[in-house]
């Protein structure tokens, strides 16, 4: 029985469903063992793959609402749409696939997983994520992002592609990497250094970077149905942490 | 640069005393007592001393006294010693003045100005060592009205997560990193034993104290240090941490130098980077937004557990605590003006912020006015210092108390106000190994525990004097309460009348 639902693709009409409830409904779907769940009709429902600690895929049709998958734990899951605030917040571990704008504070503190966005973000996508040892948590961003993007980052790795800006057109986004003391940011296209945090310092790729472009972009691309190498051969920049303590120098004992 | 300030304290070495053991040399995390080799004798500098006595205390022959240096500047009410020294120190570093501990000024301490009540004649006291007391409390949102099946009698009200506390006295939100490892183990151990709750604090919780998870609860901050699934099932309450009464609405920022190997686990950052707490929660700009993160943690939890929100007590609190019960708060925290902190800005922590009895006297009102005091339990922290504190917190409304100061006197700590510096000679406020093997768990935990033993004891005593046998009796009774000293705006806000009246 168990064997029969792992295989079969579970779907839910989510029209008029209440978080709580469709929720509770995803819980007892992964408990019994069901590894793919679609969801139809989405509209605005929150914490949509919270609370399931399991690698099951999710697709989500319509518009999933604030906290997709926040402190998730496994599961991957697939936007056919938008996604809105605080997507991936807290996130551990899992996917989380955006086939269009993500909302403000993308990913916000963390800890594993990886997000690709295919368009555009808002406000502080990034901002605190951490890392330690092996766990590293990815976002890819495709379009390109307001203020604050890698704010306070702790650790992680945030790629800004600006897929959707003309040759000459700037990212749009201030204050990047604001308070920024771990993890890296590789951003392609064209930012002026007014753009960048003070604590942020500009780096030319080198090879290990280059490696990871190309196993996350090759992800994105994959997800999207770009070609990677198109995308990599224009010219990016690394900006890390000039200082592991921004800070330090603030306090009087 | 040559500095200008004094020394605070004078080291007295008694020579008939000292055997020259080096002890305090030892002892000293502050780089006082030394070893003279060319005169073969044990001295100190003085300027470095900050008042923890720590060396006074381990000298096996007493042999050391530490005195206020007595040196005067000409008085003058304004400028009075520590604001010159402030101003001195700026002068020479061009900083954020950073300290330790909670606010060490004379505003106002209302406990002080509170008095309990007790029977005389016309009811009878109750002794306490003969007959049953208790101080059981139930931490959690209460029902409206409960109703029962007709047939069976049982209860068909479903009802929200409870806590039960057998002491209504938890230690409160100290992170690991601002306190050693020893310490949360002291703390985790103690309130294990005495049916109380500890709390993690901001910094994660250390994967050896998994194992006292129904006795925890865990906070999330601004941070998120160390917040994932496994922390947040393993707790009892979860403890969403808006601000703290030391710093009201500030980040934290805990130093560097307190960043170790183990606190970079735990935390998820690099090792010896400043562990930074932004000011807010970036995804909490409305009493709304705290509402979704209630949900997410309540979603996260499959709503098996209370979601605990903590503020500073600031002006409109009672407006604020409003909003947080609303937004589905089923505990909510006060912190007051003399709340500790293992490091903030002077300027805050002794500005910023309302005394927590007045805090605790508006939020209660406010929510009983509002019919929605049943909604959330509430709890208050900020420098309580005993029982009798206790006592008429839990009279002014509050259903449970936070201590973290006296926790930590409990454990050595001699409130010398270092707790920033990462130097804590009583190894109590520090994540240097070789002093933080200076708290041994299974002392700390006795001590803990006594201490808690003592105020249940006293708080039974204090209830039979009222002749009262339970807490639940005593709480929110502001009539059990008069006030001494106090004005009419102020004996209003407390609710409480004048003594004699
Ligand atoms: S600990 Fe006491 S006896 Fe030993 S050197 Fe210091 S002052 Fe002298
Ligand atoms: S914890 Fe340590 S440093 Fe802080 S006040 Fe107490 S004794 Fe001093």
């Amino acid at each position: 029985m168990a064997q029969k639902e792992t295989n079969r693709v579970m779907k839910i009409d989510a029209s008029g469903v209440s978080y709580r409830e469709l929720n509770a409904r995803l819980r007892d779907m992964t408990s019994n063992g069901t590894s793919k769940i679609e969801l139809r009709n989405v509209y605005g429902q929150r914490y949509i793959g919270t609370d399931l600690g399991k690698p099951v895929n999710i697709e989500v049709f319509g518009t999933p609402g604030n906290d997709l998958g926040a402190f998730m734990d496994g599961p991957r899951i697939t936007v056919h749409g938008n996604a809105q605030d605080g997507c991936g917040n807290t996130m551990n571990e899992g996917e989380i696939i955006v086939h269009g704008h993500a909302g403000d504070i993308l990913g916000l503190s963390a800890r594993g997983g990886r997000i690709f966005v295919r368009d555009d973000v808002g406000y502080r996508a990034g901002i605190h994520m951490k890392e330690y040892g092996n766990k590293k948590p990815v976002v890819v961003i495709g379009g390109t992002a307001q203020d604050f993007p890698g704010e306070y980052m702790a650790g992680g790795i945030l790629i800004l592609l600006g897929l959707n800006l003309t040759e000459e057109e700037r990212h749009k986004a201030k204050f990047i990497g604001t308070g920024m003391h771990g993890g890296v940011i590789y951003l392609r296209g064209i930012i002026e250094d007014y753009q960048l945090g003070k604590e942020v310092g500009v780096a030319e790729l080198e090879e290990k970077d280059y490696q990871i472009l190309q196993k996350f972009v090759g992800e994105f691309a994959a997800h999207f149905g770009y070609k990677a190498k198109g995308i990599l051969k224009h010219n990016f920049i690394k900006l890390f942490p000039r200082w592991l303590r921004p800070y330090g120098r603030l306090f009087a004992y | 640069m040559k500095t200008y300030l004094p020394s605070k304290f004078l080291i007295e070495r008694d020579p008939e005393r000292c055997i020259q053991c080096q002890v305090c040399v030892n002892q000293c995390s502050f780089d006082v007592h030394y070893y003279d080799a060319e005169d073969d004798e044990v001295r100190s500098r003085e300027e470095n001393c900050v008042g923890c006595h720590r060396c006074a205390l381990f000298c096996p022959t007493r042999a050391i006294t530490i005195s206020r240096n007595p040196m005067d500047y000409r008085e003058n009410y304004n400028w009075r010693p520590e604001v010159i020294e402030d101003i001195i120190k700026q002068a020479e570093t061009g900083g954020v003045l950073l300290t330790g501990m909670g606010n060490d000024k004379g505003q106002r301490i209302y406990w002080d100005h509170l008095v309990l009540n007790a029977s005389q004649v016309t009811n009878p006291s109750i002794d306490p060592l003969r007959e049953p007391m208790e101080l059981t409390t139930y931490l959690g949102r209460k029902s409206d009205r409960v109703e029962l099946e007709p047939d069976s009698h049982c209860l068909k009200t479903e009802l929200a997560p409870q806590v039960k506390l057998e002491v209504p006295v938890m230690f409160t939100a100290m992170s690991y990193g601002a306190v050693s490892l020893n310490v949360h183990k002291s703390l985790a151990r103690a309130a294990t034993e005495m049916g109380t709750l500890w709390n993690t604090g901001e910094g994660g919780l250390h994967p050896d104290l998994y194992q006292y998870g129904s006795n925890t609860i865990v906070q999330v901050a601004s941070g998120r240090f160390g917040v994932h699934p496994e922390y947040l099932d393993a707790a009892q309450v979860i403890e969403i941490k808006i601000g703290q009464g030391a710093k009201p609405g500030i980040g934290g920022h805990l130093p560097g130098e307190k960043v170790s190997t183990e606190v970079s686990l735990t935390r998820m950052i690099p090792q010896g980077t400043d562990a930074l707490s932004p000011a807010p929660q970036h995804d909490i700009y409305s009493i709304e937004d705290l509402s979704q993160l209630i949900y997410a943690l309540k979603e996260a939890t499959n709503y098996t557990k209370p979601v605990s929100v903590k503020i500073a007590a600031v002006h409109n609190s009672a407006a604020i605590a409003s909003g947080m019960v609303r937004a589905g708060a089923d505990i909510i925290v006060l912190d007051g003006l003399r709340g500790a902190t293992g490091a903030a800005p002077k300027v805050i922590r002794d500005n910023v912020g309302i005394p927590i009895e007045m805090a605790l006297a508006s939020v209660d009102s406010r929510l009983r006015q509002e019919g929605i005091r049943n909604q959330a339990s509430i709890v208050v922290s900020g420098g309580i210092r005993n029982s009798g504190d206790v006592a008429k917190a839990i009279a002014l409304g509050a259903d449970a108390i936070y201590i973290g100061t006296a926790a930590l006197v409990a454990l050595g700590c001699h409130v010398c106000q270092q707790c920033h510096t990462g130097k804590c000679a009583w190894g109590i406020c520090t994540t240097d190994l070789a002093l933080t093997k200076r708290v041994n768990p299974d002392i700390g935990a006795r001590r803990l525990a006594n201490l808690l033993r003592g105020w249940s004891l006293e708080l039974k005593d204090i209830l039979g004097g009222m002749g009262i046998n339970a807490l639940e009796s005593l709480r929110g009774n502001r009539l059990h309460l008069r006030g001494i000293g106090l004005t009419d705006t102020e004996l209003e806000i407390l609710g409480v009348r004048m003594a004699g009246s």
